[in-house]
This record gives structure tokens, C-alpha cells and sequence, in this order.
């Protein structure tokens, strides 16, 4: 496949490894956090951490939709479904998250509620007007990446009157979600990692572009290196920040620049400004409440806008109290540090939001990581 | 996070549609996010929408920066050492 | 449809649609059970429920997947298959023109795989109670070589070969999938294997085990194989046969293609020094062309499944639990 298959040439990556053995220096230890799940699905899919040296240590960041997503959201999902009977239209990525008392949307599907998984969000639409005397909802989620396909169908709606769908928004923004890495006073009290730089997501930047990242280097002096998802590209971004940390300097790099310009996509970028305004804050599982990182309907949209066409119930469901997902969502712990790793907690039972995707850190180690074990390793 | 893909436009269709061949399989998606899109054109592709138009120039330029000298080849070859 | 109930309206839908697509000497004495002769060796018997929706895809029907699926059950072991029961539960209002069909694909299935399909029921639910048709079958064989076949026989050691392509089947229904529409040339792979394996065990008896991976892919076969026979082991990526655009397809939805379903296609355990020989045997057969040597046993207490990846690193292949959904993260 092409612009795939050249960025994953196995000879290609141990020549960038090499050329990182050689940048490296020998008496400091380098922390770089990549801050999206698709990297970290890459690194631990394509066992990239065998291939750095031992004094580059990759810390996996928040950057995963799935994972952050709070329990009362998805309670609210499957009350929608269940109390409201609506059909829920829904990414195949949420079905099996559990919320209150281990419910998942799987398993009210399977109790009966009309839970529909689909593709792309423009089939949530074709849904509703395939059957104009039910309620469709679509149940919203992702980054910046995802947004704008979110935006259209709403407006899309609009213009033709699709009066029984609305959307359920749960979309989040990065800026956001790295500056409470960076800022909180959690992570000063839980204690501080220090993170010598970023690796930038790679499809959000195709919208955002590279500029929102100048904000971090500047303030807080970390490089930042957006990568492309192939792993050639994270490791080629890896050397990039190495050369970076050494020269003693903060900027913003661009590795993808197949796809990401400075500006992104304009277009597609008024067209979220359009439909979304932000939201004060917004709860991410494992790191709390988080200022300006969430996104709503606007008020010119809100016919199409499921939380004020239903009432919802505001659920308190919480986490597993041994649960060390806070802690490794800031870098601060790894997964083998949590107690119910590999033991209470498997991807199969998920307890907390880091096992809860398959990108998630902890559901990444266990799954692509665990052969270390083995008697033949 | 978003799992996306680089997919080439096959067809431009009526609607903001087209029709794009990822691998030999098709489909047909929504390239409302996309200026002056054209026939050939490689476009990344997520939730079934074309999100940016990859620019082949660019990916050349990458494949070159990996096969570049890391810095011990350099400093060999700057000294005239093989 | 009044059928269910027994008495005369069943009599001709039995007569109309069963008994004559299947025709053979046993079914037409039209008895309640049958009479069969077999020969006196071992038997092995198995039984399958097929509840795939659509009931229709590209290169096959639930009908020729009922056949193809227990007789390759039978077959795995070794055994040369024989009969075939068929039993059928039928959602009220199912058109009889397409159970016409389902009928004479299962008919030509059975005939293909040289079996005899001997004994069968017949039962109608209302309707919103079924998916249309679900079929259960159960077929019987014997073992002709005195080889009992199975993972306890698996050593550390042995080879691993698949017969074909994988995924192709999963990546064909998936295509029909309400919401996930896709074009792709790619058939269901839906084939009774009885003749290959009857090939393969004539000219290599010391094959220790066979499997056919159907649902949970080639992933879910080696994990279970790996904990019935208490071992390790490792495939390597790049001996993976997979087409181009079952590839794509994976690619696109996230998913793994070792997780991805199957419906003609078996993993073959043998001694190492027998590899290559039982690989010819197979690329010579038409529904082993596409065989390839995939990878080994080695010893290993955690039974893990391993697989050396084209990019050269290692990483596991677990046990997931559940269907592999598409992902848009």
C-alpha cells in the first residue's frame, strides 16, 4: 500500500535505530512522552522499544479518546439507548467499554436496546432517515481528527431537516489535555516525571496544523516533534527530538510533513468553529477535570443536540480505588506498577480506562508486550 | 488515536463523494473537507472521510531524511573515511 | 407457514426440498432415524450450529457452510467423513424459493465432499424468533489408518503449515455488514477439505495434529492448540499468506487479519523433517496452492503465541475474547 508500506521497512528502522544509538548521550536519560494512542499502538506493535537504547525511555500519554472518556458518559449513552429507546449509533471502539456495574454498550445491545455500530458517522445520518418515526442518536467521540466529520452531519441535518437525529458530543482537544500534563498541581503532588519533549499526534495535526504546538515549546521549553503513525516516523521523530534535547533546544518540528502544514485544514477547522463552541471544562477519566478541553453543540445547533433534547441522569460512577491509571496516564507510573495489571485488570476486564482500548498504554504492554516473559525470550 | 489511512481518489462523484481505492479494495467517501481535489490524488482517509490531501513531494522528502548519514557516517565521511 | 406442527403440509415440505435435493438410498426410506454400515474402525463424530447472518455472501451460503464446516470437523482428525445430519430450524415466513437454494448448495456441498446426508429434522419458530434459518449439522467418520490425531499429540518441535490465505472469508461478510459497505473481490473461502487432508495424511502419516480455524481466525487455533498441548508457539509474519486486499481491508477497519475468520482453510502440525515434504504434497492439491510453512513449537510453560513481525521485532498474539470490532481510534 502505498505512502504505508515504505514507512514500515524493517532495514530502513534499524538504520534511524543506529543513528539514535549514535545521538544519544551516554550519561543522560531522555523521557519523551507520545501523547497519542496511535503511537503508542505503533511503538508496541512494531516492538520499537526493542530497538532504542536503554537510556530513551517513551512515556505514553492521555491521547486516547476511548480510554478518557468518563463513566457517567457512557452510563448516559446506554440511557439513552435503554430509557429513551432511541437507536444509539456508535464507533466500534466504544462497544465494549464498561461503565456503571460493568455494563457495556455489548452487553445492553444484547439485553435488547436498538445500539447500532457504525463506521463513519455519515451512516448514524442515512440511519435517521431511514427511519423517520424513531429518535437516532449519534454518540460522539474523538479528537480533533474526528471532529470535523461530526460537524458536517450536523449540519448536514440542519439543511434537510433530519428532525429525529441528534448528537451526543464528546469530543476533547489536545492543546488542552497536554497543558494539564504539563500544569496541574496533581501531578506536582503525585510527583514529576521530567518530560524532555513530545511526540505530536499525527492525525490531528493534519487538521489543527503544527502552529498550536509553538504554545508549548515557547512556554514550557519542550521540543515537540509531530510523527507520522508509521514507525518509521516515530523514529525517525524520536532522533529529531534527541538532536533537539542535546542542542539544548524547544521548538517545533514537523516529521509528517506528507500531511501536516502549518495552518492544517482550514476549512475543516471553520467548520468545527461553526457547529462546536468549547465547554468550561470537561472530565477525563484518570486525569479529573480539565479546562477548556471539551467541545458542545452551539446554541444555533441544538435541535441537534441529544443533551438538550433528553434528560439525562448525571451517574457517579467511579474508579477502582487500586486503579493506578491516573498515575500512568502522567507518566508518573508504568503499567507493570499497578497491582491489578495482568491480574483483576485484562482486556478482556477492563477496571480502569488505560486497559479499557486497545491503545490505551496498560492494553498495549499487555497485549504486544508480554511475550518478555516467556521461557523463550 | 485516529486510525487513518492514505487512500487514492479514483472517482469524483456528485454530493462532496468520491469514490477512493485503498489497496485494491473500494469505497466511496465524503471529500467535503478537501479543496481542488483531482483524479489521482492521494487524500487520508478516516470515519470514512478524506481529512488532507498527502503531497508526494513531501513524502519523498521524508523517505530521504531516513536514509540519511546519522552523525558517526558523517563525521567519517567528513574526515575522508569510508 | 403451518409446517411445524408435523402432518401433512410437513410431509410435503420435507418431501419437496429435502428428501429429494439430498436423494440417496438411506434418506428415502424417509424413517425416523437411519441404518448405516460402517466400517470397523474408529468413529469420530461432530456437530456444528450455524447462526452466520447473511444467510447469502460472496462464494458461498449457510447451506454449503453447514457442509463444508463438520465435515472439515470430521476430517481434521484424520477421518474420512461419511454422514451428515441435518437439522433445521426455520423462522415462519422464510421464502421457500431460498431455502430451495440453501437446499441444493447444501445438496452439491455434500456431494462434492463425498458424504451422505442420512437424517434430518425440521422445526418452524414464529416469526422474530430465528434469523431466517439456522442449521445444525453432525457428521460421522472413520479413522482408516489407526491415527488418532489432536493437539495432545503436538510436539515441541514440529512444524507449523496453513493451507492457504488467511481472513479471506471474515473480510467477504464484512463487506455485506449493515454499515461497514465496501467493494472487494474477495469470496468467502467456504470449502470442505476432505480430499486435501486425505492427501496429505496417505503421504504424511506422522502429521500429529490438524485444525480448521473458523471463527477467532488463525490467532484463536494457535492459542487453543498451544494450551491443549502445554507448548509455545511462534509464526513468523512474512510466511503469512494473506491477499493484498483482505490486507487493505484489515487495514482500514483496524483489525488484525490473524483474528479474522476463516471458513476452507486447516493449520497442520508435523514433525520438522517432514515439513517440506507435507508442503509439496499441499501446493500440489488446488485447495492447498497458497500453502505456506508458517511457523514452529518450541517449549514454553506460559503457552504464549508469538509472531516475528516484518518489521523485525516480537510481539504477542493473544487470546481475545468476543469478535474483533472495527476501530475508528
Amino acid at each position: 500500500m502505498k505512502y504505508v508500506d515504505e514507512y514500515r521497512d524493517g532495514k530502513m528502522a534499524r538504520h534511524i535505530a543506529e543513528k539514535i544509538n549514535q545521538s544519544v548521550k551516554p550519561d543522560k536519560t531522555y523521557h519523551f512522552m507520545e501523547f497519542c494512542g496511535g503511537h503508542t499502538h505503533a511503538i508496541f506493535r512494531y516492538g520499537i522499544p526493542d530497538l532504542l537504547p536503554k537510556n530513551v525511555k517513551m512515556i505514553h500519554g492521555p491521547g486516547c479518546p476511548v480510554c478518557i472518556l468518563p463513566i457517567p458518559r457512557i452510563d448516559a449513552a446506554i440511557e439513552l439507548a435503554e430509557k429513551h429507546q432511541v437507536i444509539l449509533c456508535s464507533y466500534g471502539d466504544m462497544m465494549r467499554v464498561p461503565g456503571s456495574k460493568r455494563r457495556s454498550l455489548l452487553k445492553a445491545k444484547a439485553d435488547g436496546a436498538d445500539i447500532r455500530m457504525v463506521y463513519s458517522c455519515a451512516d448514524a445520518l442515512a440511519i435517521a432517515k431511514d427511519n423517520p418515526d424513531k429518535q437516532v442518536v449519534f454518540f460522539a467521540i474523538g479528537f480533533e481528527t474526528t471532529t470535523p466529520p461530526t460537524a458536517l452531519i450536523i449540519q448536514q441535518a440542519q439543511k434537510q431537516q433530519v428532525n429525529n437525529f441528534s448528537v451526543f458530543c464528546n469530543h476533547v482537544l489536545t492543546p488542552s489535555a497536554i497543558t494539564t500534563i504539563l500544569e496541574s498541581p496533581e501531578v506536582r503532588d503525585m510527583g514529576v516525571v521530567p518530560l524532555d519533549g513530545f511526540i505530536g499526534p499525527a492525525h490531528v495535526s493534519t487538521v489543527i496544523g503544527s502552529q498550536p504546538y509553538e504554545y508549548f515549546a515557547e512556554e514550557y521549553q519542550k521540543p515537540v516533534v509531530i510523527a507520522g503513525f508509521e514507525p518509521l516516523d516515530v523514529l525517525q521523530a524520536i532522533l529529531m527530538l534527541i538532536e533537539q534535547v542535546n542542542a539544548g533546544k524547544a521548538e517545533v518540528e514537523n516529521e509528517f510533513t506528507r500531511a501536516v502544514t502549518d495552518q492544517g485544514n482550514i476549512k475543516a477547522k471553520h467548520l468545527v468553529a461553526d457547529i462546536f463552541e468549547m465547554r468550561a471544562e470537561f472530565e477525563w477519566r484518570g486525569l479529573g477535570l480539565v479546562p477548556y478541553s471539551g467541545l458542545r453543540i452551539k446554541p444555533a445547533y441544538q435541535d441537534y443536540d441529544a443533551e438538550k433534547r433528553f434528560p439525562l441522569t448525571q451517574s457517579q460512577g467511579t474508579d477502582h480505588k487500586a486503579c493506578e491509571c491516573p498515575k500512568i496516564l502522567r507518566g508518573v507510573k508504568t503499567p507493570k506498577d499497578c497491582k491489578l495489571f495482568g491480574t483483576k485488570c485484562t482486556p478482556d476486564n477492563p477496571i480502569g480506562s488505560c486497559m479499557v482500548s486497545s491503545e490505551g498504554a496498560c492494553a498495549a504492554y499487555y497485549s504486544y508486550g508480554r511475550h518478555l516473559q516467556s521461557d523463550k525470550a | 488515536m485516529c486510525l487513518a489511512i492514505p487512500v487514492k481518489v479514483e472517482e469524483i462523484l456528485e454530493d462532496d463523494m468520491a469514490v477512493v481505492n485503498i489497496g485494491g479494495v473500494k469505497k466511496e467517501i465524503s471529500v467535503a473537507l478537501i479543496d481542488d481535489l483531482n483524479i489521482g490524488d492521494y487524500v487520508i482517509m478516516h470515519v470514512g472521510y478524506a481529512l488532507n490531501k498527502i503531497d508526494p513531494e513531501e513524502a519523498e522528502n521524508t523517505l530521504s531524511l531516513f536514509k540519511e548519514m546519522g552523525v558517526l557516517e558523517q563525521a567519517l565521511a567528513d574526515h575522508g573515511v569510508q | 407457514m403451518v409446517h411445524g406442527a408435523g402432518g401433512k403440509a410437513m410431509s410435503q415440505l420435507i418431501d419437496q426440498l429435502f428428501v429429494s435435493k439430498f436423494d440417496n438410498d438411506i434418506l428415502t426410506q424417509q424413517n425416523d432415524q437411519a441404518f448405516l454400515t460402517v466400517p470397523n474402525n474408529k468413529i469420530v463424530m461432530a456437530t456444528d450450529n450455524h447462526v452466520i447472518s447473511p444467510l447469502f455472501f460472496p462464494g458461498g451460503d449457510i447451506g454449503a457452510l453447514s457442509i463444508h464446516g463438520t465435515v472439515n470437523d470430521v476430517v481434521m482428525s484424520g477421518a474420512m467423513p461419511l454422514y451428515i445430519s441435518c437439522a433445521f430450524i426455520l423462522e415462519e415466513g422464510y421464502p421457500l424459493a431460498e431455502l430451495d437454494k440453501i437446499c441444493q448448495s447444501m445438496a452439491k456441498a455434500a456431494q462434492q465432499a463425498n458424504v451422505r446426508i442420512v437424517t434430518g429434522d425440521t422445526k418452524v419458530v414464529e416469526k422474530g424468533h430465528g434469523d431466517g434459518v439456522f442449521i445444525n449439522t453432525t457428521g460421522i467418520g472413520v479413522i482408516t489408518d489407526g491415527i488418532e490425531r489432536g493437539a495432545d499429540k503436538v510436539n515441541v518441535g514440529d512444524k507449523i503449515i496453513v493451507s492457504g490465505t488467511l481472513g479471506d472469508h471474515g473480510v467477504a461478510i464484512m463487506s455485506l455488514r449493515e454499515n461497514l459497505t465496501f467493494e472487494t473481490t474477495i469470496e468467502s473461502d467456504s470449502q470442505a477439505l476432505d480430499d486435501l487432508v486425505a492427501n496429505m495424511v496417505s503421504q504424511v502419516p506422522e502429521i500429529s495434529c490438524m485444525r480448521d480455524p473458523t471463527r477467532g481466525g488463525i490467532a484463536a487455533t494457535m492459542n487453543e492448540i498451544a494450551q491443549q498441548a502445554n507448548v509455545g508457539i511462534q509464526l513468523y509474519e512474512d510466511d503469512i499468506p494473506v491477499k493484498a486486499q483482505v490486507k487493505s481491508a484489515c487495514e482500514f477497519l483496524g483489525l488484525d487479519p490473524l483474528y479474522v475468520a476463516n471458513e476452507g482453510k486447516l493449520v497442520a502440525f508435523c514433525p520438522a523433517d517432514k515439513a517440506v515434504a507435507l508442503l509439496e504434497i499441499m501446493q500440489a492439491h488446488p485447495q492447498g496452492q497458497d500453502a505456506a510453512i508458517i511457523g514452529e513449537v518450541f517449549e514454553d510453560s506460559n503457552n504464549f503465541v508469538q509472531l516475528a513481525t516484518s518489521f523485525g521485532g516480537m510481539r504477542m498474539v493473544d487470546w481475545i475474547n468476543g469478535e474483533q470490532l472495527p476501530r475508528i481510534c
